[in-house]
């Protein structure tokens, strides 16, 4: 798959996390697929095993939205936020909660167009570094690997 | 569980290219501080500097008592550095490949609408 090349994730300062991806789609389209509730569902599921029953969007500033994923084995897990900003088809400002416990994030999206290619630059901005540092640590519980693959993959990415 | 500091630590060391080369000849096999320093155009001390850096940060580790003293990669702390970065790559790889497959679909969607419409504007075209 061509597109997986163009596909990073970075930590530009310490209250952040980017994304960025290219997509063989016209910037239009890929806005739509972003932000109405007929699409999500359909993609933005995360690893096997998951779907989303609820994606409630009122994509207008100040509009709220919420996501229910549930898993095969009954688990579920919620989000929740509002718009700051709404510029179709090029922006999208919003704010992200997975519930008290969780630092509030503000994610904005960029969606640019270049010869029928769009490219959406995705940036996660956390409150405070403590707050980027707390979610991190909740990452690494579940799970640590130790393999020399990752280890390879990662001085890769860090020479280039 | 591991401290922020530690990650600083681990982050601040991998931040030189030097340090890095020497972690990646490392992650093929343990090697002497003589035999890190011949690719790099460097004096045996400028290389055991960087490798007390690497040390500190846990990043490596070396055996007391054999003569060579051959330098070891301890790959915990890069694991638990790249742990979070990854299981976020791993949810928006998982996401950007059903997208791509969905953005497929839209296209195709449209572009039959398109068809169809035309068809008829032709149709009508043809009574008149």
């Amino acid at each position: 798959m061509i597109n997986a090349e163009t596909f990073t994730v970075t930590t530009p300062s310490d209250r952040e996390i980017v994304v960025t991806r290219v997509f063989n789609a016209p910037r239009k389209l890929v806005f739509d697929a972003w932000t109405n509730p007929k699409y999500l569902p359909h993609w933005m599921l995360g690893p096997d095993g998951w779907s989303m029953p609820v994606c409630e969007i009122d994509l207008r500033p100040g509009g709220s939205w919420h996501i229910v994923w549930r898993h095969s084995n009954g688990q579920e897990m919620e989000m929740r936020g509002s718009y700051r900003e709404v510029q179709p088809p090029e922006r999208v400002v919003s704010s992200e909660s997975w519930g008290p416990e969780w630092p509030e994030t503000l994610n904005t999206v960029v969606f640019s167009e270049r010869a029928g290619k769009t490219t959406a630059t995705i940036t996660l901005l956390y409150p405070s570094k403590d707050a980027r540092d707390a979610a991190l640590k909740t990452g690494m519980k579940q799970g640590m690997s130790q393999s020399y693959d990752r280890l390879e993959a990662y001085l890769e990415s860090l020479g280039s | 569980m591991i401290s922020s500091d530690h990650l600083d630590a681990t982050f601040a060391a991998l931040a030189d290219p030097t340090r890095r080369a020497i972690l990646a000849r490392l992650a093929s096999g343990d090697a002497s501080v003589n035999e890190l320093a011949e690719p790099f155009s460097m004096s045996q001390p400028a290389i055991s500097k960087h490798l007390k850096v690497l040390e500190r940060a846990g990043l490596i580790s070396h055996s007391r008592d054999a003569q060579r003293r051959p330098r070891r990669l301890e790959p915990k702390p890069l694991a638990e550095a790249t742990e979070w970065l990854e299981k976020y790559r791993r949810i928006w790889a998982a996401n950007f490949q059903r997208l791509d497959a969905l953005l497929d679909q839209m296209k195709f969607d449209e572009l039959k609408t398109k068809e169809k419409k035309s068809a008829r504007l032709k149709t009508r075209g043809d009574c008149r």
